[in-house]
């Protein structure tokens, strides 16, 4: 997974081609972690077609909040640099909601 | 992960002892479990450690002074690997606890049987239920403070709840945000939460009060801009702009994939247990931690319940083990006296019941029962009284004398003769 910042987001995410997901985390976010094995394996699999992403929002609050990222975990998903869907909070990130949105993406 | 999904179902021999929820409460009952020498199984659908892995200051398990929810639970964690608990990360969906053999299904389609469990699956926040607390969820709202405490620093944030959770938490918060405001119920200087922590946070002079009123609405365009409060009293509603609202009024169980399922629970859905023994309504199957109907919800009180909860379930089984090896199993006529030692006359019986199988030639096999060390056992035959005798063939009752026992010697004569045929 790629880590981007306030510096490569635009050129990463937003100016990307095609479809990218944006895994929002912070190293105090305990459902965060959990989760990121699983979407290591998910980036594993669908890596071919989406670009698999993470920005600590520790490091990057001002990114964070200008993308409306106000809670932890947080999914954004991109087509051609627009957002087409998002899951917020513990109860929306499950591994299985993240996978049905990369199926839709891919 | 999709193949995951299609795993075939796990046949093997069923485990002694299966835990659902990795919380506290589940990871002390695997580490007695283990420590017991059951094959135990703990399964946890996210993160080890539960609530308890959510909170950031931990003042009051013993031993440790101050510590921190996630490091705490990383401890409970590491002893219970250690230990050699069987872990798996899945989320379970169904069950069967009726039978001998309790079956637990996952979401996954995997199937996992065991002799006992215990369900440990704790409590999820309780949400407001006002408008636009669902689509700001993530946006604002917030049921997790070390979560998502960073995206407010520096800014005003109101906590809902005015109990030792809302009160612990709104001290947390006051190291990143401007300004938290408590919205409480109660009128003017009552709060829920124990003493010493409401001190803290009168002494705090970032922590603010909004009395007697609740929200009503919470309001935002993608993300949350303002609240809108009763007074509970005038019944009149003001505005108040904010940045956050971090939510601490209770917990719901998590029990949802209990109901139907035989298990008794309250109407809020909490599991009723026995509070000395864990032993739920149903053999075999014990519950502990914040998903039990109890009255004190801490740590402390979660780790114990589990602790009870695991030497039930090993008693169990060893008097499962006991009455299959003694009673039902055995291919000869099984003569079960129940006794007790404080009841003379059921000593009598016991001493009568050997000679007239001797007498007889040994036809029966004796087992002797102590109705109060084997209580669930004698109300699973309806056994009220000692002495009691039950006549077991191939694991069935087929007879059973209660209350006089002047006849005994005839009796059993009697059952000797039908026996012999
Ligand atoms: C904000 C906050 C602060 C707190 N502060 C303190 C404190 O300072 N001191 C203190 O003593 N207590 C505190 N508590 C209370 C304490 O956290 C709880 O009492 C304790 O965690 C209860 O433990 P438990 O094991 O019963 O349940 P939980 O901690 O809720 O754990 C249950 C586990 O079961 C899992 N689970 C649920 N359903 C399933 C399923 N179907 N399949 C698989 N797994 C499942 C969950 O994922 C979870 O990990 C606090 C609670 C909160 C919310």
């Amino acid at each position: 997974m790629l880590e981007v910042n306030k510096e490569t987001f635009e050129a990463e995410v937003l100016q990307a081609k095609g479809a990218v997901a944006v895994d929002w985390w912070s190293p105090q976010c305990e459902p965060c972690k959990e989760l990121m094995p699983e979407v290591e394996v998910m980036a594993g699999k669908y890596g071919s077609t989406i670009k698999f992403c993470k920005v600590n929002v520790i490091e990057n609050r001002r990114l964070a909040l200008g993308n409306k990222v106000l809670g932890l975990p947080t999914f954004l998903f991109f087509k051609d640099g627009q957002k087409v869907a998002e899951l917020a909070g513990p109860e929306a990130c499950t591994p299985e909601a993240i996978e049905a949105e990369l199926k839709k993406l891919a | 992960m999709a193949d995951l999904q299609n795993q075939h179902p796990t046949v093997m021999e069923p485990y002694d002892l299966i835990i659902v929820g990795g919380g506290p409460a589940g990871m002390t009952a695997a580490i007695y479990g283990a420590r017991a020498k059951m094959r135990t199984l703990l399964i946890e659908k996210a993160k080890h450690g539960g609530q308890a892995a959510t909170t950031e200051e931990v003042e009051n398990w013993p031993g440790s002074g101050k510590t921190t929810g996630p490091e705490l639970m990383k401890q409970f964690r590491e002893h219970t690997e250690h230990l050699g608990v069987e872990m798996i990360k899945e989320d379970v969906a169904r069950v069967d606890l009726k039978g001998e053999i309790k079956v637990i299904e996952t979401r996954k389609g995997n199937r996992y049987e065991g002799r006992a469990v215990i369900l440990s699956p704790g409590a999820h926040p309780r949400t407001l239920g006002v408008k636009g607390e669902g689509p700001l969820r993530g946006k604002g709202v917030s049921y997790c403070a070390t979560c998502d405490a960073d995206f407010f620093t520096e800014l005003d944030v109101v906590v809902v709840g005015s109990g030792d959770a809302a009160v612990e938490e709104s001290l947390y918060l006051t190291k990143f945000c401007e300004s938290v405001t408590m919205i409480v119920l109660h009128p003017e200087g009552t709060m829920d939460a124990n003493k010493a922590s409401q001190e803290r946070a009168y002494a705090n002079p970032k922590i603010k009060y909004v009395w007697q009123s609740a929200i009503e609405e919470i309001k935002g365009d993608g993300i949350v801009e303002s609240v809108v409060l009763k007074h509970l009293g005038t019944g009149d509603l003001t505005e108040m702009p904010t940045n956050g609202v971090f939510v601490f009024i209770g917990t719901v169980p998590n029990t949802e994939f209990l109901k139907d399922t035989g298990l008794a629970l309250d109407s809020r859905g909490y599991m009723l247990a026995d509070s000395e023994t864990m032993a739920t309504n149903l053999d075999g199957v014990f519950a502990a931690g914040d998903a039990r109907q109890k009255w004190l919800r801490q740590i402390v009180t979660a780790a114990s319940d589990g602790a009870i909860a695991a030497c039930a379930a090993e008693k169990y089984l060893a008097e499962e083990e006991h009455l299959r090896h003694e009673v039902l199993e055995p291919k000869e006529p099984v003569l079960a006296v129940f006794w007790s030692p404080a009841s003379k006359e059921s000593l009598d019986v016991l001493g009568w019941a050997e000679q007239a199988n001797t007498a007889a030639g040994g036809t029966f096999k004796l087992a002797r029962i102590d109705l109060y060390k084997s209580a669930r056992l004698a109300q699973r035959y309806g056994v009220t009284q000692v002495p009691s005798v039950l006549l077991f063939m191939n694991g069935e009752v087929v007879d059973r004398l209660e209350g006089n026992f002047d006849d005994f010697t005839h009796w059993i004569t009697e059952k000797t003769v039908t026996a012999a045929k």
